[in-house]
C-alpha cells in the first residue's frame, strides 16, 4: 500500500490554513486563554489519522486540534468552540485542550502524559467490544518523564492492546530543552517494554504514514502496541505569544523589563558562587538565543516537503490549495457567525 | 516601604529566605525560566529544573524535606497537582502523625491558582478548600504583594508542609503567560491593588492562621482569600452606597482557618457572606457556616462559589465565577 499524497496534503494544507486562522482570531482577542497551535506538526497527524475509521479511538494532549480536524470533526463547530460560542463542538465548555467528540471517540486534555492512560483505555474498551478497533496516543517528549504515560506503555504490552503510541518530539517542554532532564533515550525507553518502536523524520508525511500502516495494521491483528518517535519544530513556539520567541525576536524591548532585575540579583551578595552564576546566566542566555533559533526559527516545513512531490501537476496542486483556501474562508465567516451543520445551543 | 508587584514580593521574600539558609531548594518544571533572578543568584543546584515528573519530584521533595532540606516544589498551576496528589495525601500529610508527631515535614508546595482569563477547567481551579481538607497540611492565600511576600515566609518557617497558591489574575506574569501573551486585545478584571501594592524593604512573615479584617463594618460580614477579597471590597463600596455596611474579612489561611476572627465578626454583624472561588460544595465556604455553628452564634448566612466545573469560555466563566453583582445580590437578600 502507498499513501495517496494528494490526500495527506489537502489534510496538512487544510490544518495549516486553519491553525492560521486562529492565531489570526487570537490576536485579535477573540480567542481567550492560551493557544497551543501545532504548525509544524501537521505531517504526523496527517500520516496517522488518515489511517483512521470508525470504531478508532484518539487520545489528544493540548495541541489536538489538527488531529480532530483531520478525523472529521465539523470545522465550524471546531472553531466555535475555540472561540467559546454555545455552537461549539463542547458548546463553549472545552476550548482547544479539551476537545471532545464522543463520535469520533476522540479525547483531549490538558494534563501533561494523560493521553498515555486514555489510550490505553479506549484500546481496552476496543478489545473487548470493537475487535480490530485502534486507539492512537498523541504526546510530547515533555509527555515521556511522565510516570502515567511509562505506567501506560507497560499496561499496552503486557495486555497486548491495540495502541499507538505518537511522541512529536520537539526537544523542549515550554522553556526546558528535554534531554537536560532526560535519561538514557526515548526509543530503547519504549523498546525495552517489549514495544516495536520506530524513529522517524516528523516532516515526511509517506514515510509516517507507512510507518502507521504497518503498526495500526499490527495493533488491528491483536499484535499489540506500537511507538513511534516522529521529530519536528514548531515556528510558533510552545503557545503563541510564547516569551522565549518574544525575547529571542526582540532582545532589547522585552529584555527592558527582564533585566535589571536579574542583574540586581546576580550581583547581590550571599548566593552561589561567580563561577556557578555566570553559568546559570549563560544557560539561560543559550535558551533565549540559540536554542530558540534552533528549535523555533530553523523551520523544517512538512509541508514543503509534499508540496514539491505534487508540484509536477501544477495546475492540480493550485487547484487544490485554491479549494482549500476558500473553504477555510467559509468556515471562519460561518464560525463567528455561529452557523454550524448542528446548531445546538448549549445552556 | 516600596510599590511592588504581587510576584516581585514573593521572589523577593525567597531571595531574603535563601541568602539566609542554604538548605531551601527551589524545585519544578521550568523553574530555570520562571525563577530566572533566583536561578542566576543561586545556581542551578538550588533552582532545579525537573522533568514532567510531578508524582517523582513532589515525593523526593517530602523525604528530601524529611532530610534536611526546605525545598519549595512548583507544580505550576495547582490543577496540575491532581499528578502528584499521593505525595501530599498519603505523605507529606501523614509522616508527622504516623512518627508519632517526632518527624517533621517542612515542605513548600508552591502553585499559581484560579480563573478568570478564559483557560478552562483543567487549567483554573482554586481547590485550596480540597487540600485543607486533609489533615496535616497548611494552605495559604495571598490576596496582595505584601502578604504574599509575608506568607511564603511564614509557609517557609512552618516546621510542616504547606501549599501556597498564587492566583494569577494577582501574579502579572502568570496572566502574561496564560491570558495575555503579548496581545492588547484582551483585557481582565485584574484587582490593581492585588496585583501592585507597598512591600516592606524587609519582609517579615504573616502570623500563621492570622485573618486580616480589610474593611470594618457592621451590617454584614464578607469572608474570602485572595481575588474573593478584592471582589468582597469592591461589592462592599457598592452596598455602602446603598446604606449597608459591609466587613471585609480576608482569610489569608484556609487551614489553619481564623475561627475566631470569623465568628467574632458574625456575632457583631449577624449575617455573614463567603466568597470563595473554590468549588462550593463540601468546601471552605460550608466550613466557614459550621465553625459559626459550633461556636453557638446565631447568624443569618449565604455564600457565592463556583458553583461547577469551570467553563472555558470567557461569558459562561464570568458567569461561574463569583463575580461582584452575585455578591452584591446575595448580601442584598441576607439584609432583608
Ligand atoms: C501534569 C502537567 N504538568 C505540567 C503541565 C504544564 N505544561 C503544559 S504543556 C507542557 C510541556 C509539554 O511538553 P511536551 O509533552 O513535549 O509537549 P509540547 O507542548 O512540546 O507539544 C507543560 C509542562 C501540564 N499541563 N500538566
Amino acid at each position: 500500500m502507498q499513501p495517496d499524497l494528494w490526500e495527506l496534503y489537502s489534510l496538512m494544507y487544510k490544518s495549516r490554513l486553519f491553525e492560521q486562522a486562529v492565531k489570526k482570531l487570537w490576536n485579535d482577542g477573540k480567542i481567550s486563554g492560551e493557544m497551543h497551535l501545532a504548525i509544524g506538526e501537521e505531517a504526523v497527524a496527517a500520516g496517522i489519522v488518515s489511517h483512521l475509521k470508525e470504531g478508532d479511538a484518539m487520545a489528544l494532549d493540548h495541541r489536538g486540534t489538527p488531529q480532530m480536524l483531520m478525523r472529521g470533526v465539523d470545522p465550524v463547530s471546531l472553531l466555535c468552540e475555540l472561540l467559546g460560542k454555545p455552537e461549539g463542538l463542547c458548546g463553549g465548555m472545552g476550548g482547544h485542550m479539551h476537545l471532545f467528540s464522543e463520535q469520533h471517540l476522540a479525547a483531549s486534555s490538558g494534563i501533561v502524559g494523560s493521553s498515555g492512560p486514555a489510550a490505553v483505555g479506549f484500546a481496552l474498551a476496543a478489545q473487548h467490544l470493537r475487535p480490530g478497533a485502534v486507539a492512537v496516543a498523541f504526546f510530547g517528549e515533555g509527555a515521556m518523564n511522565q510516570g502515567m504515560m511509562m505506567e501506560s506503555m507497560n499496561l499496552a504490552a503486557t495486555w497486548k492492546l491495540p495502541v499507538l503510541f505518537v511522541c512529536k518530539d520537539s526537544k523542549i517542554a515550554i522553556t526546558t530543552v528535554s534531554s537536560s532532564v532526560t535519561s538514557g533515550s526515548l526509543f530503547n525507553r519504549a523498546k525495552s517494554f517489549n514495544i516495536p518502536a520506530k524513529e522517524i523524520d516528523g516532516t515526511d508525511v509517506e514515510m509516517i504514514w507507512l510507518a502507521a500502516h504497518k503498526a495500526i495494521d499490527e495493533a488491528r491483528r491483536g499484535e499489540g502496541p506500537s511507538f513511534l518517535l516522529a521529530h519536528c519544530s514548531r515556528p510558533e513556539g510552545h503557545f503563541l505569544g510564547d516569551p522565549l520567541i518574544r525575547i529571542t525576536k526582540n532582545p532589547l524591548k522585552e529584555m527592558k523589563d527582564m533585566a535589571p532585575a536579574l542583574l540586581k540579583s546576580i550581583l547581590k551578595p550571599k548566593g552561589a558562587a561567580v563561577r556557578e552564576r555566570t553559568e546559570s546566566l549563560s544557560s539561560v542566555t543559550s535558551i533565549l538565543g540559540q536554542t530558540t533559533k534552533a528549535q523555533f526559527f530553523n523551520f523544517n516545513d512538512p509541508l514543503d516537503m509534499t508540496r514539491k512531490e505534487l508540484k509536477s501537476d501544477k495546475n492540480r496542486l493550485e487547484q487544490l490549495e485554491e479549494k482549500i483556501e476558500q473553504e477555510i474562508k467559509q468556515i471562519v465567516i460561518n464560525a463567528l457567525n455561529g452557523n454550524t451543520d448542528n446548531k445546538k445551543a448549549v445552556t | 516601604m516600596k510599590s511592588k508587584t504581587f510576584a516581585q514580593a514573593i521572589d523577593m521574600a525567597l531571595a531574603q529566605a535563601m541568602a539566609d539558609d542554604p538548605n531551601i531548594i527551589i524545585l519544578g518544571e521550568d523553574v530555570q525560566m520562571l525563577r530566572v533572578n533566583l536561578f542566576s543568584r543561586f545556581g542551578r543546584d538550588r533552582v532545579r529544573n525537573t522533568p514532567i515528573s510531578e508524582s517523582a519530584f513532589v515525593g523526593a521533595a517530602v523525604t528530601a524535606a524529611m532530610a534536611g532540606l526546605k525545598p519549595v516544589v512548583e507544580v505550576m498551576l495547582v490543577d496540575f497537582i491532581g499528578v502528584a496528589m499521593d505525595a501530599i495525601l498519603n505523605h507529606a500529610a501523614k509522616v508527622n502523625s504516623f512518627s508519632g508527631g517526632k518527624w517533621q515535614v517542612p515542605l513548600v508546595i508552591r502553585a499559581a491558582c484560579g480563573g478568570g482569563y478564559g483557560d478552562g477547567g483543567q487549567h483554573q481551579q482554586s481547590l485550596w478548600g480540597w487540600l485543607a481538607h486533609i489533615p496535616g497540611i497548611m494552605v495559604v492565600v495571598p490576596s496582595n504583594p505584601a502578604d504574599a511576600g509575608g506568607l511564603m515566609l511564614t509557609a517557609l518557617e512552618h516546621a510542616g508542609p504547606v501549599i501556597y497558591l498564587e492566583h494569577k489574575l494577582l501574579a502579572d506574569y502568570w496572566l502574561d503567560y496564560m491570558g495575555i501573551g503579548d496581545r492588547k486585545t484582551v483585557t481582565f478584571d485584574v484587582p490593581p491593588n492585588g496585583a501592585r501594592g507597598p512591600v516592606p524593604d524587609k519582609l517579615s512573615p504573616v502570623p500563621p492562621g492570622k485573618a486580616a479584617v480589610r474593611q470594618k463594618g457592621s451590617d454584614i460580614s464578607l469572608v474570602g482569600v485572595g481575588v474573593g477579597v478584592h471582589r468582597c471590597l469592591q461589592a462592599a463600596g457598592s452596598l455602602k452606597t446603598k446604606g449597608v455596611a459591609a466587613e471585609v474579612i480576608d482569610l489569608r489561611s484556609v487551614s489553619p482557618l481564623d475561627i475566631k476572627a470569623i465568628c467574632e465578626s458574625a456575632e457583631k454583624t449577624g449575617r455573614v457572606l463567603v466568597v470563595d472561588e473554590d468549588y462550593r460544595e463540601f468546601g471552605l465556604s460550608g466550613e466557614c457556616a459550621a465553625v459559626i455553628m459550633e461556636a453557638g452564634i446565631r447568624a443569618k448566612y449565604a455564600r457565592v462559589c463556583t458553583n461547577d466545573t469551570i467553563p472555558y469560555s470567557r461569558d459562561l466563566e464570568e458567569k461561574t465565577l463569583p463575580n461582584t453583582e452575585r455578591i452584591i445580590s446575595a448580601a442584598l437578600s441576607l439584609m432583608s
